[in-house]
């Protein structure tokens, strides 16, 4: 590499001495430091994006931290109940959905209480719902921090997801509770929550990383979104049961990734057997989807400071 | 010396279709509908930014970026702290870069002083580890010990402003890029800020450092580069550039109006239109010395319902020196300014300042103005040196027999009342017995 002046440049030396009414020393009054032989960082059409992307990501591992501790922070500050909302949610909806599809309809539950059942799928729904929704509005929330600092952008959607991780966390407190009130016993099948958790937290990244980088350049996603989060609820199962679904359609149905993770969730907390093909399916289009989120999000990046 | 940084060919276009705030999925089908062969986005107005800037900065270095509104020293500074990505050309960099194109960016209301040290410190690159090293530093070069553990959103604005401020001065880069963090806080603030940053360049770190303040970039810089539309109009000592700065600044003609609101100073919440310098019942820049001079400032409001916005005029001298800085808010004004209480609707204002006769003394000034809301202050448009007028001396002041000049930046007529302290045979007394001794 040409290290030496080119042509179009100069090189502005530091004045030898300078000196102002503040008392300003000499400038470079140190020894400089050394400089590498190949430059730290070079600024190119199309370099934004490039390999070091991954180990900028781990450089600003702790900014996902502290965005995350500022989401919860600030929410339960500013609700008088505070945490108490995130069980709400579920609770209430679960409420709703017990009395008119479970007493009035009388939706079949799989043998057990219907409120435990559409609560087991309530809790991480309600973990979907709220990261895809906030995860979506994130970039665009955060226009004063695009266009004034740079850090990996893919951080604010990861960190709105996050937030809503450790809600979903802690609303698990009632679902043992609710387990212990209608004397349903823990099986081992508890083991399989870690990967639920981690396919629907990566299934909600995928969502919410699309969704927040279109976002930035087409406003209508923000008015749509809530829409087909709406109509997604009613495609997964649940607020009935998975083998409601004639057989002829459930291959289709299955399409839906979170047709398997839903059902899982359902499984792992209440002991039946689980639907490893459909969880095996979910698995490969959460990471496709991923994947082209990814894709996507990386060739927006550019040009989110200057359209946001 | 091998360069630190080093700038080569840098270009930047913005397409100002891309740029509209309400960019939606039925403007692109409609551009898709109109012209189905450009491939979705019409090509619209394009604008560079930034056209060929190529320069080098040796390590140590304090560098300043100077140049009007619009002439790209932003779009560099973005570029080069890869907020935005260059059109074409490149810059490498050869050490750990810093910007500070804000102070307090992340800043949270609801959260404490030391919550927000820390959220702020991430922000802007820090560790965890290396905040917490600095934390009593930080603080207490806020001065705000005792509110560490309040919420900002009670802090006062000059409170939360050293609050940021000395939390980026704690960033310890190679190369640290700094945009205007000076135009705010008092004149003590302002003072230490200055000098923190001398300590920075001291350490012998890379400073690049763009500001309007053109006693700062005096004091700070060994050099300084001037950009013009885009382009790299000057380098060289910072002296030279400055003066060069002032000498292409003064338009003349005592008014300044950008016809159309999209290439205004402004954002989505106010835009200035028109800055106008009246006296003697006409725009005038040369205004006499014994005649009112009023500052009209006409300005869009975009937001419904607007509250706290306010109009802020600084004035300076040929030095770069703030003579005075005043804005439509009631503790600042004689005559209150009803607009500044009530709630405003879209539409255009304008505010007009006078600045009473027999004050300023005779020389050239600068108006800077600023659309700004407050609480906590942010800046809505800014147009730096945008007008410049000379006093013109009518020999109002002279006093016959007397010299023709008065010193100082003002000249203001005072009352004066001299009177006798002691009975005229007492001090010739003492006088007197003083003589004796002697």
């Amino acid at each position: 590499m040409d290290l030496t002046t080119s042509g179009s440049a100069s090189v502005l030396k530091p004045a030898a001495a300078l000196t102002d009414s503040t008392g300003t020393a000499p400038a470079g009054e140190s020894a400089p430091p050394t400089l590498p032989e190949s430059p730290l960082v070079t600024i190119e059409p199309g370099r934004a994006t490039g390999l070091g992307s991954m180990r900028d990501l781990w450089h600003y591992r702790e900014l996902l931290y502290f965005l995350v501790w500022r989401d919860l922070k600030v929410r339960y500050k500013q609700t008088a109940l505070g945490v108490a909302w995130v069980v709400m949610q579920p609770l209430l909806t679960t409420f709703v959905f017990s009395v008119f599809l479970g007493l009035l309809v009388r939706v079949p539950s799989d043998d057990v209480p219907y409120p435990v059942f559409v609560f087991a799928a309530m809790l991480p729904w309600t973990f979907f719902s709220g990261a895809v929704a906030t995860s979506g509005n994130s970039l665009v929330g955060s226009s004063h921090l695009i266009t004034k600092v740079y850090f990996p952008r893919v951080i604010i959607p990861m960190a709105a997801v996050g937030g809503r991780l450790v809600d979903f966390l802690v609303s698990f407190v009632v679902m043992a509770l609710l387990l212990a009130f209608y004397r349903i016993a823990p099986t081992w099948n508890l083991l399989m929550l870690p990967p639920l958790i981690l396919l629907l937290t990566l299934l909600a990244l995928a969502v919410g990383m699309w969704a927040s980088a279109s976002n930035v350049r087409y406003r209508d996603v923000a008015a749509i979104l809530p829409v087909l989060v709406q109509l997604w609820m009613f495609a997964s199962p649940v607020v009935y049961s998975l083998k409601m679904v004639p057989e002829r359609w459930r291959a289709l149905y299955s399409l839906n990734p979170l047709v398997g993770v839903i059902a899982g969730f359902r499984s792992a907390v209440l002991g039946h057997a689980f639907d490893w093909g459909a969880l095996a399916f979910s698995a490969a289009v959460t990471l496709g989807l991923l994947a082209f989120a990814a894709l996507t999000f990386r060739r927006m990046e550019k040009h989110f400071a200057d359209l946001v | 010396m091998k360069p630190i940084v080093r700038v080569e060919g840098l270009s930047k276009q913005y397409r100002l279709g891309a740029r509209a705030r309400h960019d939606t999925l039925r403007d692109s089908l409609m551009s898709v509908l109109k012209s189905p062969l450009r491939g979705g986005r019409g090509a619209g107005e394009t604008l560079w930014a930034l056209q060929d800037v190529s320069f080098e900065v040796a390590p140590g270095e304090v560098v300043g970026i100077v140049g009007r509104n619009g002439a790209g020293k932003s779009t560099l500074l973005k570029v080069l702290s890869r907020i935005t990505e260059p059109t074409s050309g490149r810059v490498e960099l050869y050490g750990r870069i810093g910007s500070l194109l804000e102070v307090g960016t992340g800043f949270h209301p609801e959260l404490t002083g030391r919550e927000n040290i820390y959220l702020n410190g991430a922000i802007l690159g820090m560790r965890r580890r290396e905040i917490g090293a600095k934390f009593d530093e930080i603080v207490a070069f806020a001065e705000v010990e005792r509110f560490i553990d309040t919420p900002v959103k009670r802090y006062s604005s000059g409170m939360y402003m050293r609050l940021a401020f000395a939390v980026a001065a704690h960033l310890e880069p190679e190369i640290l890029l700094v945009d205007e963090v000076l135009a705010v806080g008092d004149a003590a603030f302002q003072k230490k800020c200055l000098g923190k940053m001398g300590e920075v360049a001291r350490e012998g770190r890379t400073v690049l450092f763009v500001s309007h303040n053109m006693t700062a970039v005096n004091q700070l810089c060994s050099r300084a580069v001037m950009l013009s539309d885009g382009r790299l109009a000057l380098e060289g000592r910072t002296q030279e550039v400055v003066a060069e700065y002032f000498r292409a600044g003064s338009d003349g003609g005592g008014e300044r109006v950008w016809p159309d609101p999209k290439r205004a100073p402004g954002n989505r919440r106010m835009r200035l239109r028109a800055v106008r310098l009246i006296s003697g019942g006409h725009v005038n820049n040369e205004p006499d010395i014994d005649k009112e001079l009023a500052i009209e400032v006409e300005f869009w409001n975009l937001v419904p319902g607007a509250r706290n916005q306010a109009v802020n005029i600084y004035i300076s001298d040929a030095t770069g020196t703030v003579v005075l800085s005043t804005a439509n808010t009631p503790a600042a004004n004689s005559v209150e300014d009803d607009w500044f209480r009530q709630n405003h609707e879209p539409g255009l204002f304008r505010s007009v300042c006078t600045i009473p006769a027999n004050f300023l003394n005779e020389g050239t000034y600068y108006v800077t103005v600023y659309l700004v809301t407050l609480g906590p202050i942010s800046v809505e448009a800014e147009a730096p040196q945008v007008l410049s007028f000379n006093v013109f001396d009518t020999g109002v002041m002279r006093e016959p027999g007397a010299g023709g000049r008065w010193d100082g930046v003002v000249r203001v007529r005072l009352p004066w009342r001299t009177e006798p302290l002691t009975p005229p045979d007492a001090a010739t007394g003492d006088d007197a017995a003083g003589g004796a001794a002697a």
